[in-house]
């Protein structure tokens, strides 16, 4: 479905991402995970439109998307979930679901727009409760389902997910797993790149890991849980996390 | 004071603020689009005027006003394709600072294309001698020709901003500009959207105020200065506020009259926006949760 060769792109004198290939299929869950700095969020950027490659490839469904401009790669069924929620603060949770769906504001029936506000509801009562308030004014869980909520009136094929745990409570990071869970088993395909490296790799089909710019290694999500090298890098083993010694708590 | 002076200046003062809460609307369009208050709304409003008067001469009024109109509109798309578009940095600052060297570049042109005369339009219906009696006080038909055109636009725009696709998507722009492309939104084009919407508003404007109150080269310096503190009272972005505002300091100025020289009539519109600036920077309407969400 997406699929990335030999990707370079960054900002005005610096290089972030030096030569990234990845590729994503239908129905998957992939996760990137990697430390600060790896250069993430600049990927996720540069595949939604907002960085532009300076040489590489970037093919979505078999068309290329390199060159495309972000309010472009929308439309095909592209849709980012950018770091920090990025909600339209000053305009109401339903305005902003309303603008989600702007990319297909031509081709959508109202029946159908009404259906899909409905679905996206039911993901996320606590939107319905608050679909007047402005969306500034919601905490930032609520802010992350709206984020998500008005990805998904965009009518995406494909969801990339720029740390949508971060800041949150746990609790709350339970939900947005959940939801992103459900989301792959209603047929959507999902990008997720998550410093909670164990949350991501539980839901995930596969994963990648990426340091300074490059991945540097593709396994399924469980080989990856396993790794030594990943457990000690991203998955603080070695300090006996609490939730370890909780487990062997459990166990004696 | 009788009861007619009262009500004489009370009408004045209300014709005068509508002209006020007009240009604040104009700046309110740009603000919730790019966040950037356009120093050059005011010289909108003297370029349709001139142009409007220019071709009344040749044409009848209303295709006269219309072609001040298109001019003003595209005076307004060029400021953004030439100079908005291509900042190669687009912070609020820099483009406020383009703004205004923009405005003195119009006002000197202005001033070469039709030289430093005071003109006007002719009066809409009736003439300068003709009035209405309302209560013992006497209002110009033209007043009730400003009152009604800004009350039609203020009404129009709110639709447009609250329930429009096209005016959602410019408050998104000025919300969140990434988040905006990221919905498939093309920020630049809103931006152009808005500057066309700002100019004709505008232009409208000074055309419809031009038979009372004159027009010059130089006559949006002072406008741009009240309008701005009227959006200020009203609070930034908020056309309601720029109404009640608009009226609040027309009403002002002309009261002021009778206890000032005339000559103190301008210093009004500066105490108020110093006031206000102490006390309310988020303007009397101004939502304090809004005005928190946005970058000033």
């Amino acid at each position: 479905m997406l699929r990335i060769r030999n990707l370079h792109a960054g900002y005005e004198n610096l290089l972030v991402i030096k030569g990234a290939s990845l590729h994503v299929n239908p129905g998957e869950i992939v996760t990137i995970i990697g430390a600060n700095g790896a250069g993430k969020t600049t990927l996720l950027q540069t595949l939604a439109g907002l960085v532009r490659p300076r040489e590489g490839e970037i093919s979505f469904d078999k068309t290329s998307i390199t060159a495309l401009p972000a309010e472009r790669i929308v439309g095909m069924g592209c849709v980012l979930v950018p770091e920090g929620r990025q909600v339209f603060g000053t305009l109401t949770v339903e305005e902003n679901l309303f603008l989600g769906s702007y990319s297909r504001r031509r081709s959508l029936p109202r029946e159908e727009y009404r259906r899909e506000l409905g679905d996206v509801y039911r993901l996320f009562p606590r939107l319905e409760e608050r679909s007047g308030q402005l969306a500034g004014t919601l905490s930032g869980g609520e802010q992350q389902m709206l984020a998500i909520g008005r990805a998904l009136m965009a009518g995406p094929r494909l969801i990339m997910l720029d740390e949508p745990s971060m800041g949150l409570a746990p609790i709350i990071v339970k939900t947005i797993f959940e939801v992103l869970a459900r989301l792959r088993d209603m047929g959507k395909t999902i990008l997720l790149v998550e410093q909670n490296a164990k949350a991501a790799l539980r839901i995930a089909d596969r994963g990648y890991v990426m340091e300074t710019g490059q991945i540097i290694l593709e396994e399924s999500a469980a080989e990856l849980l396993n790794n030594k090298d990943v457990q000690r890098a991203y998955l603080g083993k070695e300090y006996k996390s609490i939730a370890d010694l909780g487990e062997q708590g459990e166990r004696q | 004071m009788t009861f007619e002076h009262v009500l004489q200046y009370l009408l004045a003062g209300i014709t005068i603020g509508s002209i006020y809460a007009i240009v604040a609307i104009g700046f309110n369009i740009i603000y919730n689009t790019t966040g950037i208050i356009n120093f050059a709304q005011g010289e909108f409003l003297m370029v349709g005027a001139m142009t409007a008067v220019t071709f009344s001469r040749l044409v009848p009024l209303p295709l006269a006003i219309a072609i001040g109109i298109a001019v003003t509109v595209a005076v307004g798309v060029l400021i953004d394709f030439v100079f908005i578009r291509n900042l190669k940095k687009p912070t609020v600052l820099n483009m406020i600072i383009v703004t205004i060297g923009l405005s003195i570049i119009i006002r000197e042109v202005a001033l070469h294309v039709w030289d430093e005369k005071v003109r006007s339009l002719p009066y809409f219906t009736g003439d300068e001698i003709s009035s209405i009696n309302i209560l013992g006080a006497y209002i110009s038909p033209q007043a009730l020709w400003v009152l009604g055109i800004c009350a039609t636009m203020v009404v129009l725009l709110n639709v447009f901003f609250k329930y429009s696709v096209m005016g959602r998507s410019m408050r998104a722009c000025s919300a969140n500009p990434v988040a905006a492309r990221l919905c498939g939104i093309n920020t630049k084009n809103m931006v152009t959207m808005s500057f066309v919407l700002s100019a004709a508003i505008g232009a409208l404007a000074g055309c419809v105020m031009s038979p009372i109150t004159q027009t010059q080269y130089d006559c949006g310096t002072s406008l741009a200065i009240k309008g701005f503190t009227v959006a200020i009272l009203g609070g930034l972005g908020n056309s309601t506020g720029a109404i009640i505002g608009g009226l609040i300091v027309g009403i002002l100025e002309e009261f002021s009259i009778s206890v000032m020289p005339l000559a103190y009539k301008d210093a009004i519109a500066i105490a108020i926006l110093l006031l206000i600036m102490f006390f309310r920077p988020s303007g009397l309407f101004g939502k304090q949760e809004v005005s928190a969400l946005k970058e000033f």
